[in-house]
Formats: C-alpha cells, sequence, structure tokens
C-alpha cells in the first residue's frame, strides 16, 4: 500500500481557507454560460414528450472523494479478514472484551424516558432547556458565579462537531476575517470545520517529536506573533491527537498570553471525565480561564464520556462578559442553527438531562466513567511494561505513561503507521495515534511487538 | 472581576425570534386559557394532545429491549436499512434508479439538514449557483440555500385573487430560467399555501424543466399525509424519476412518523448512472462530515425498524391516513363553521388545499388582531395549522376569523 500524504487524502484539510478560496471554482466551470450542458440534448423544445437525455450526467466531473482520515480506518478494519486484527482508530471506547459499551446508567435513562412515554415535538432552537442548565453546570461548575450572572449563553448542538461548526459560524458572521488558531497537530476534522465555516485558520507549535512532549515556549511564540483578537483553538483536556496536556501552571501562562494579545480561547471540550477520571478535574483549564473575568468559547461532546456517540449531544457555550451579551449571543447561535438543521435531536439530549439531574443516576455515571478511564490507564501502563520489556534498543517509552486521555501518539511516522496496518493488521490514523479505547490488556504484548517493529524496521 | 463595559460581543445585536417557530414561544408566554396554537405544523389529535403513533412507541420498545443494541457511530451517510427503506418509500420499490444503483441516500437531520446538505453539495460541485423557489414558500427555504452559498430567486406560484396556482405564471418563470437552474418542488402539500399542481399540471412542468435542463430539488415533507396515500403523494417525483432524468428528493418524517424531535430525514440524489450515484455519496459524505459528523441514530433506527416490518408498515399506513383524515375533517368543519356565520368572502379554498396548512388569505394586520384580541397564535402570513384544530376548537377560530374580516380592513 502506497503511503499517501495526509494533504493528499483530506485535500480541505491540507488548504488553509486562503488558499481553498483560489480553488473553489474548480470544479464549477465545466459549463460555461454560452453553451448548453452536454448532458442535455434536445431535438427541439416542448415538442416532445420526454427530453431526450444524453447518459451524460450533470454531475460527471464529480471525483471520487477519499475516505475520511479517520472514520475510513473503521471502514478498513471491517474488510480485513485476519484474526490478528485490532482497531484503534476511531476513539471510541472499547471493553475488555473489546466490545462497544453502553453505559448502564444511559439504558436505565432511556428505560425510564420509555416508561414516562415522553413525546417527540420540536426542541426549541436552542435545544432542551433541562440539557442546556445541565451542560452548562457540568462544565463550569454548578455553583460557579458565571452561571449566576447568566453570563453564559448555550445551545445544545450536534455533539463536537456541530457544535463547533455553529461557533465558526457565529466567528465568520461577526469577527469577519479572524483567525482561529489551532494547534499542530490536532483533530484532524478541525480543519475541515474551519475550512467549511469559511474562517481561516493558522497552526501554532504544539507537539515537540524530539521530547515527544509539549513544545510550550513554540506554543506561546505563536500564540503572541498571531493578529490581536484571534481565537485560540484549545483542547480542555486530553488533547487529540497527541494526549498531551499543558499542566497547570503552563495553563495560566497561556491565559497570560492570550489576555495580552486580547485573543478570544476556544475550547474543544470532548473527554470531560474521560482524562482523568474526574468531571471537576478535567474541566480545570476552562474554570481557570472563566475565573480570571475572560470571555470564552466552549464547544461540549458526550461522544465519549456518556458513551452516547451515535446520538450526537453536545452543546457549545459562549461565556460573555454580560447578561445582556449573553442573550444577544445566544439569539444569533439560534439564528445560525435554524437554516442549518432548524432544532436538534431530542433523545440524547434527554438522555443526558436525565443522567445529571437524577443524583442516583449521576453518582452511578461518575463511577462507569471512573472505570472506564481506569481501564485505559491499565492498558497504558501494560502496553509501557511491555515496550520497555521487549524493547532491545532501551528507547525510553515513557512517555506513553505520560500523555492522558483516550489517545497515544505513538511517534510513528505515516510510512511505520502503514507497517502496523499492512504486516501486524493494526487499524490506526496516519499520523500515528493510536485508539487506547480500542486496546485489550490480552492484546498489549502483540500491539508492543507491532510497535517495535514499526518502528526500529521501518522508516 | 469581568469588565462589563468591554466584550468582544459588543457589536453582535439580538435577533428577533425565528418567524415560525417563534410564535411557539409567543403561545407559551400567553396565560389566557382560550390560546390556540396554530402556528407551527405539528400534528394535534382531537384532545389538543400531541401525538406519538402506535408504531413508533412499538418500534422503542423493540429497540431499547434489544441487548445486542449500541450506540456507536454512524457512518457518516447514516443508518444503511434506513437510507435504502427511505428511497424505496419515496421512488417506489421497484424503481429502476433504485435497482440500477443510480440512486445516492444519505441520512441527514429532517428535512431542513436534507435541504442544507444538498445546497452546500449543488453550491461546491454544480455549475449553476441559482435556486428557484416558489412564492411563497416555507420561510426557512431562503435562509438555508442563502447559507449553502447558493443564490436564491422566486418563481410565481400562488395566485391571491384565485386562492390557487398560477400556473402561467409559474411557467413564463421556470421557462425564463437560466439553463441547468436548480428548481425547489414541493412534492405535495405546498406549504404555506395548499395549493398543488395538478398530475396534468406537474407532467407540464416536467417536460418544460427537462427541455431547459432544470434541476428539480425536491423537498417531501409530508408524503402520506396530504391524501393519506404514501404513493399518491409521491407521484411528482415518481414522474420526474421515471423519464432516467436526475433529480434531488429531501425526504423529512417528522410530520408523517411524527417524530419532530429525532430530527429524521434524507437526501437523495437521483444520478444518470451508478458510477455517478457513488462518486456523489463519496463527495455528500465531505459536507457532512465537517457540519455534524454523522447523524442522530435513535430517530432513523425507529423509522427503519417501521419500514422494514410489514406489520409495522400496515399499522403505520393505518395511523397516517387517520391524521391525514382528521385534518381534512377540520377543514370540512372550519368551512361550514364561516359558512354558518355568514363570513364575508368565498371560503372554499379551506377544503380545496391540500395538508396541514390552510393559507386563508387574511393580511398580517387581521392576523396581529387575531392573536391580540382572541388568542390565536399563526404565522403573519395568514397560514394556520389545521394540525392544531379540534372540534371543540373550531367555533373559536371561526368567531376570531369572522371578527377579523368583519372589522379589520
Amino acid at each position: 500500500m502506497a503511503s499517501i500524504s495526509l494533504s493528499s487524502i483530506c485535500p480541505s484539510a491540507a488548504l488553509s481557507f486562503q488558499e481553498k478560496c483560489k480553488d473553489k471554482t474548480k470544479s464549477s466551470v465545466l459549463f460555461g454560460k454560452e453553451k448548453q450542458p452536454l448532458y442535455m440534448k434536445t431535438k427541439s423544445r416542448g415538442r416532445i414528450t420526454m427530453a431526450v437525455a444524453v447518459n451524460t450526467s450533470r454531475f460527471d466531473n464529480i471525483t471520487m472523494a477519499p475516505p475520511d482520515p479517520i472514520l475510513g480506518v473503521s471502514e478498513a478494519f471491517k474488510a480485513d479478514t485476519s484474526d490478528m486484527k485490532l482497531n484503534l482508530g476511531v476513539g471510541a471506547y472499547r471493553t475488555e472484551e473489546l466490545q462497544p459499551y453502553v453505559l448502564k446508567v444511559v439504558k436505565k435513562a432511556e428505560n425510564l424516558m420509555l416508561e414516562r412515554g415522553e413525546n417527540k415535538e420540536y426542541l426549541p432552537i436552542e435545544g432542551l432547556a433541562a440539557f442546556n442548565k445541565a451542560t452548562a453546570e457540568l462544565l463550569f461548575g454548578a455553583d460557579n458565579p458565571v452561571l449566576h450572572q447568566q453570563r453564559v449563553a448555550t445551545i445544545q448542538g450536534l455533539s463536537g462537531t456541530g457544535s463547533l461548526r455553529v461557533a465558526a459560524a457565529l466567528i465568520e458572521r461577526y469577527f469577519p476575517g479572524a483567525k482561529v488558531l489551532i494547534s499542530s497537530p490536532t483533530w484532524g476534522n478541525h480543519k475541515n470545520i474551519f475550512n467549511d465555516a469559511r474562517v481561516p485558520w493558522s497552526e501554532y507549535r504544539y507537539y515537540d517529536p524530539k521530547t515527544v512532549g509539549l513544545d510550550f515556549d513554540g506554543m506561546i511564540a505563536d500564540i503572541k506573533a498571531a493578529p490581536d483578537g484571534s481565537f485560540v483553538l484549545l483542547h480542555g483536556c486530553a488533547h487529540n491527537p497527541t494526549g498531551i496536556d499543558p499542566t497547570p501552571e503552563q495553563w495560566e501562562k497561556i491565559a497570560d498570553v492570550i489576555q495580552e494579545k486580547n485573543h478570544i480561547p476556544f475550547f474543544d471540550v470532548a473527554y470531560q471525565g474521560f482524562a482523568s477520571g474526574s468531571l471537576d478535574e478535567d474541566a480545570s483549564s476552562v474554570r481557570l480561564f472563566a475565573a480570571r473575568g475572560m470571555e470564552l468559547l466552549v464547544a461540549q461532546s458526550y461522544s465519549k464520556n456518556l458513551g452516547l456517540y451515535a446520538e450526537r449531544v453536545g452543546a457549545i457555550n459562549v461565556l460573555c462578559s454580560s447578561a445582556d451579551a449573553a442573550v444577544r449571543v445566544k439569539s444569533q447561535l439560534k439564528r445560525i442553527a435554524r437554516p442549518m438543521y432548524s432544532n436538534p435531536p431530542v433523545h440524547g439530549a434527554r438522555i443526558v438531562a436525565n443522567v445529571v439531574g437524577n443524583p442516583d443516576f449521576f453518582n452511578e455515571w461518575k463511577e462507569e466513567m471512573e472505570m472506564m478511564a481506569g481501564r485505559i490507564k491499565s492498558v497504558r501502563q501494560k502496553l509501557y511494561n511491555n515496550l520497555s520489556a521487549k524493547d532491545k534498543s532501551r528507547k525510553d517509552w515513557s512517555f506513553i505513561l505520560e500523555q492522558i486521555g483516550m489517545f497515544s501518539f505513538t511517534g510513528l511516522n505515516k510510512a511505520q503507521s502503514d507497517n502496523m496496518t499492512d504486516k501486524w493488521h493494526v487499524y490506526m490514523t496516519k499520523d500515528g495515534r493510536i485508539s487506547l479505547a480500542g486496546l485489550s490488556a490480552a492484546k498489549c504484548e502483540y500491539l508492543a511487538d507491532a510497535i517495535i517493529d514499526s518502528y526500529h524496521n521501518v522508516s | 472581576m469581568a469588565d462589563h463595559s468591554s466584550s468582544v460581543f459588543s457589536q453582535i445585536a439580538r435577533a428577533p425570534e425565528d418567524p415560525i417557530l417563534g410564535v411557539t414561544v409567543a403561545y407559551n408566554k400567553d396565560s389566557d386559557p382560550s390560546k390556540l396554537n396554530l402556528g407551527v405544523g405539528a400534528y394535534r389529535t382531537e384532545e389538543g394532545n400531541p401525538l406519538v403513533l402506535n408504531v413508533v412507541r412499538q418500534a422503542e420498545q423493540k429497540l431499547v429491549n434489544d441487548p445486542s443494541r449500541v450506540k456507536e457511530y454512524l457512518p457518516i451517510v447514516g443508518l444503511a436499512d434506513f437510507n435504502k427503506g427511505s428511497a424505496k418509500l419515496i421512488f417506489g420499490a421497484d424503481s429502476p434508479a433504485i435497482q440500477e444503483n443510480r440512486v445516492a441516500t444519505v441520512q441527514c437531520l429532517s428535512g431542513t439538514g436534507s435541504l442544507r446538505v444538498g445546497g452546500e453539495f449543488l453550491a461546491k460541485h454544480y455549475y449553476e449557483k441559482t435556486v428557484y423557489i416558489p412564492s411563497p414558500t416555507w420561510g426557512n427555504h431562503p435562509k438555508i440555500f442563502t447559507l449553502a452559498g447558493l443564490s436564491v430567486k422566486t418563481y410565481r406560484y400562488y395566485d391571491p385573487a384565485t386562492r390557487g396556482l398560477d400556473f402561467q405564471g409559474l411557467l413564463e418563470d421556470l421557462g425564463n430560467a437560466p439553463t441547468g437552474a436548480i428548481v425547489l418542488l414541493h412534492a405535495c402539500a405546498h406549504n404555506p399555501t395548499g395549493v398543488d399542481p395538478t398530475l396534468d399540471q406537474w407532467e407540464q412542468i416536467r417536460k418544460l424543466m427537462r427541455s431547459k435542463g432544470l434541476l428539480p430539488f425536491f423537498d417531501s415533507a409530508y408524503q402520506g399525509f396530504a391524501s393519506g396515500s404514501l404513493d399518491a403523494d409521491a407521484q411528482s417525483v415518481r414522474m420526474f424519476v421515471a423519464d432516467g432524468g436526475e433529480c434531488f428528493a429531501a425526504q423529512s418524517y417528522a410530520k408523517n412518523m411524527g417524530l419532530y424531535g429525532e430530527r429524521v430525514g434524507a437526501l437523495s440524489i437521483v444520478c444518470k448512472t451508478a458510477d455517478v450515484a457513488s462518486r456523489v455519496e463519496s463527495q455528500l459524505k465531505l459536507v457532512i462530515r465537517p457540519m455534524y459528523s454523522s447523524p442522530p441514530l435513535h430517530g432513523a433506527s425507529i423509522v427503519a425498524t417501521i419500514l422494514k416490518d410489514s406489520n409495522l408498515y400496515n399499522e403505520w399506513t393505518v395511523e397516517l391516513k387517520a391524521m391525514a383524515d382528521r385534518i381534512i375533517s377540520m377543514r370540512k368543519q372550519l368551512l361550514e363553521a364561516l359558512q354558518a356565520r355568514g363570513t364575508p368572502g368565498d371560503w372554499t379554498h379551506i377544503i380545496k388545499q391540500i395538508g396541514m396548512f390552510t393559507f386563508t388569505g387574511l393580511n398580517a394586520e387581521q392576523v396581529a388582531f387575531m392573536t391580540r384580541e382572541h388568542h390565536i397564535y399563526m404565522t403573519s402570513d395568514g397560514r394556520i395549522s389545521m394540525a392544531g384544530l379540534s372540534s371543540k376548537t373550531v367555533p373559536h377560530l371561526a368567531d376570531a376569523m369572522h371578527a377579523a374580516v368583519t372589522r379589520v380592513a
């Protein structure tokens, strides 16, 4: 399998918005205004019972799009017939038996909902009120003064992606020309979202391959160098794909430089509770910024922490400096959502509202989350143990223990990642990211062998 | 402490409420016991309650009881069984387009989401960026297409003088559209007017559009709800597919399966060849992924469960017909009530119009009067949702309309 660059398999990811603009009419100028489209050949207008349509489609010029770099991995995995295959692609939690997991508390909530016989009326554009209240409280802390002061505009969104997209549309409309700074690397879909929303972006240094850690000086320098009033996309916890998070002291310094430059922090919180096992601890970066009186945006997702992946539950929160601004911002978020999907889906939001709103369910949830986060921490340890024991080169693999969350950034390059798949039937993304959520204790040794082979024998 | 005077959001103005969904917001604020919500098109029973269909409850129970069910991400294109079932529903199970694999179907967020994804796809890949929408049309249509990146023009549709179709105007305007332009068509039960072309008129529209290479984009939000028959309500769409040409169809299950809040719908693109369809599908994924990654599972699972099970499917058709029949009976009752009151004017359009809505012909002042004095909530274009009426509330509405017509210009 030839190795392909990320830019060729995901064209919109590689280009910044400006570059895309120059290219935008490429697929659309096939037919000039003067010519009649090739697909249409009529003998005479209006005198025939059926327009004689030639076997040419008006969409004939459309090329086959490449598979999504992340979601496409699961498709390839399904097609593989090997017994040894292992799916470490998409970040979806698996049990030790490598089965998908529906949280017990989610099943209880759904049964309760069915018993109650809830109706299926349209939600308001902003979503389920009980969900919006619960999600903001979960994020900021129920007793946070910003909530009492009503300074947070919250609308339910289509999981993380949908919430990011609505926020991007707000930026495009009200902060024309403002850039979003995204980490290098970041989740593969971030660039697509901003491109499609027509928001320019640029990268700040983040991952240092030499240390397999955070390039903190580079990050600060790049944030400083950006034009004042840029949006800075930060991963609230469990950075995707690297698993490398700033320390609390580093968060303070990041907040300092953002305030200096009048930048606006934009948090992507997809793993609250999943990183450390504690909901409150994982929200500390957001709460730190809020406590400084900063205005900020936060996109939340319940895909992972409540296992609600396919139900598409999330929220966009905008913390403003006044209640009046929050009212105005909320009204404009609604105006963006209405022509996109009118109002969000009710089912997943009701599950969240029921779980968070019921003290017994909430405690059960916290326990299940600790269990999931715990299983991931334990496979991290086991993987590290196997790598250290089996790698004769004495390479230091401890970065795996320091990384946080669902993923590990192995440091493997594209060719090495391809080797993982081609030779070892280990499916992962080409940036070297593996999802530990898809790893069982039983498979740690096999994975260690695969990583050692790919790292040392392939360049 | 936050500096309340300086906000990066200070230039953001407060947006007004959505004109349609805002009606419900206003209705909710009204404390008068006689208030009536005839705004948004959501079905109500004779008792004035929302309705969850029996088949939907049965399907949900099946899903909840199934221990093997998981909540893993759907593929970007959505639930496969749902997509197949939806295409069959609108195009007919025996449609050659389906059999020849020429249809690309993707699950989307109800009608709105299907229209938006289709619009964005066209803005990206189609050479003609203008979409023609009927005048009037659902209030959200122009916003959806504009934000998708298309430019919006209108074609004549409703004739206030006859309260019917301005067919000549329609043919003229479509005749003058540039070759290849996109044309939005309401498959049945036109919203807001309830005025649909006859089958003959559809055939003439089809011929004209094919001769000019205009691209049909159907909005099918009321299949089964208009006449009570799923097949009859899909005739317009099937006519266009039968001639072998290409078209778009956005489907919604909000009304006909009562799944409003679950946001279930599908976008189908009928292409000339299977090869084009598969390339089109791959590009649709690139539109969807940066918008919301993949669609929600619950509602689509309910639909797929019902469509696949012949008992549930048959039960569904019976429940659907019952809803359509109740609306038709409300139309009759309202007309009779107005005639009994001697309300000036010809109100027979109430029973001629089709679907959930009646375009009363009342003007904005009359509507405002009815809201203020009689607590009737409806959109300012004079549209009322018959689905929100019951035998008990028809008299109240008739009184309000009578008062509006006789006292407000």
